[in-house]
């Protein structure tokens, strides 16, 4: 009974809510810290997915605009389930491919966000007035300087608001994890909920934790955007 | 030494023929100013001299290398054609120095210590030495315009192309700018100004010329076009703006 003293602290012994809360909370912690994880990974590879991606759309040669087109619009012609189950089961299927449910999870979110994030960087660079580029080109600065050093800083800052609307989204989205047996914090919850049998508190509690979580990411964000606004 | 020569220049955006067939040659030192109504291609006349635009027939030579052949490195072109736009295009997320160093110390790959110690020399030569650390967007339109002069001069060009560069500034602002340009003029830079300041096309240039509808009409020393027009559109134009 380690968790005795616990109950102690909260002055409420014998009540339901209390009890749950107490029981399930080191569960749900657990389960956040792979929420967390697997969303971490997900989203800096979604965002490089989502930069190589976008420069694709962008790029001079047709074939690589087909190549970025044709998979932004089948990602985002499809629901995120479908993809999680075609790469984790379907996938998985095949003999030369093995994926646990974690990378399985990992690589769906981050291909997922990937295309969502391509648009929304090439709305970004597309966003900063030609004259830029004509000042950096008639300096002498070739195409690639050109994005590194006056584009992309631009349109970064410009792309923020939405990079972390569409990131919020993919954390959301790590929920449907659960579905294919990753221990994530919706995960731990479903377990909770039936091992406490107070589905009630257990997912207003798991209801709680997400928000709080989403709420403590917008304030990241607004605090870099703060910083790094355009003067 | 010639330093531009431009054949039998044309351009077309789809359909639509801009520059029907331009020739002439901008010999070193000169400054040569281009009028010409709205429309007329004057602007793209400039900015094929550096490929801003692809030129879709003719041949312009920078020192004698063909700028059309689609072998040139064009960024080593670009290094000794500077340009000045008429919105200015500073780049607004970096100061007044940065947007001058950038260019020397990625392109050029010179060092920090230098780039800077020029860059100051420059943005005192255009009076804004005070303004090294502040922004674009805390400059008026005249400051913003002579620091995109100090920062097209960072990489020591020997050709200035200047694309309408008083025409978006308050009428207060645009003697500070004229004057960056008339001293350099006189240090010997060879200049090529679209501009609609006639007052200084007059005083400043070495030859004159008006283009209108895709072709040079008329080119010859401001005295001679200004006081004797021989086209019927140069007068017309003339009337209209003198």
């Amino acid at each position: 009974m380690q968790r005795a003293g616990v109950r102690c602290i909260f002055l409420c012994k014998g009540d339901r809510c209390m009890d749950t809360i107490v029981n399930a909370f080191p569960y749900l912690m657990e389960g956040l810290q792979v929420t967390l994880y697997i969303f971490a990974i997900a989203i800096v590879f979604g965002f490089l997915i989502g930069l190589v991606v976008a420069l694709f759309r962008l790029a001079p040669l047709k074939i690589l605009n087909w190549i970025a087109k044709i998979f932004v619009d089948a990602i985002r012609g499809t629901p995120f389930i479908v993809q999680l189950f075609f790469i984790y089961f379907g996938l998985n299927s095949l003999d030369f491919i093995s994926l646990d449910s974690t990378t399985a999870g990992i690589v769906t979110v981050a291909i997922n966000a990937g295309a969502y994030f391509s648009e929304i960087i090439r709305a970004g660079i597309q966003s900063i007035d030609k004259g830029q580029t004509e000042a950096a080109r008639s300096l002498g600065l070739n195409s690639t300087q050109n994005m590194r050093y006056v584009i992309l800083p631009q349109a970064f800052r410009r792309m923020l608001p939405t990079i972390t609307n569409q990131a919020i989204i993919s954390l959301k989205d790590t929920s449907l994890l659960s579905v294919i047996g990753v221990a994530d914090l919706t995960q731990e919850g479903r377990i909770q909920a039936s091992a406490t049998f107070d589905a009630f508190n257990v997912y207003l509690i798991l209801g709680i934790i997400y928000f709080v979580i989403i709420y403590l990411l917008s304030m990241l964000a607004s605090f870099v955007e703060r910083k790094f606004v355009l003067r | 030494m010639t330093m531009i020569r431009v054949e039998n220049l044309k351009k077309s955006f789809g359909n639509l023929e801009v520059i029907k067939d331009m020739s002439t040659v901008v010999e070193e030192k000169e400054v040569i100013c281009v009028i010409g109504p709205s429309g007329s291609g004057k602007s793209t006349f400039l900015r094929c001299l550096n490929r801003l635009e692809e030129i879709t027939g003719g041949h312009v030579y920078i020192e004698n290398v063909d700028i059309t052949d689609p072998k040139v490195d064009i960024n080593q072109i670009r290094q000794d054609v500077g340009m000045v736009f008429q919105q200015f295009n500073l780049f607004p997320h970096k100061s007044v120095l940065e947007n001058v160093v950038l260019a020397p110390m990625k392109v050029k790959k010179s060092d920090r210590k230098a780039s800077e110690q020029k860059a100051y020399e420059l943005l005192d030569k255009v009076g804004l030495r005070e303004k090294a650390k502040a922004y674009p967007g805390e400059l008026s339109g005249g400051q913003k315009q002579r620091v995109a002069i100090a920062r097209a001069l960072a990489m020591d060009p020997k050709i200035m192309l200047f694309d309408e560069p008083t025409s978006a500034l308050d009428p207060e602002m645009v003697g500070d700018v004229l004057d960056v340009m008339k001293q350099l003029a006189r240090e010997g830079m060879t200049m090529v100004v679209v501009t609609h300041e006639m007052g200084f096309a007059a005083e400043m240039g070495d030859r004159v010329l008006f283009i209108d509808g895709g072709y040079i009409v008329e080119e010859n020393v401001p005295k001679e076009l200004f006081g004797n027009p021989q086209h019927e559109r140069t007068k017309a134009f003339l009337s209209k703006v003198l």
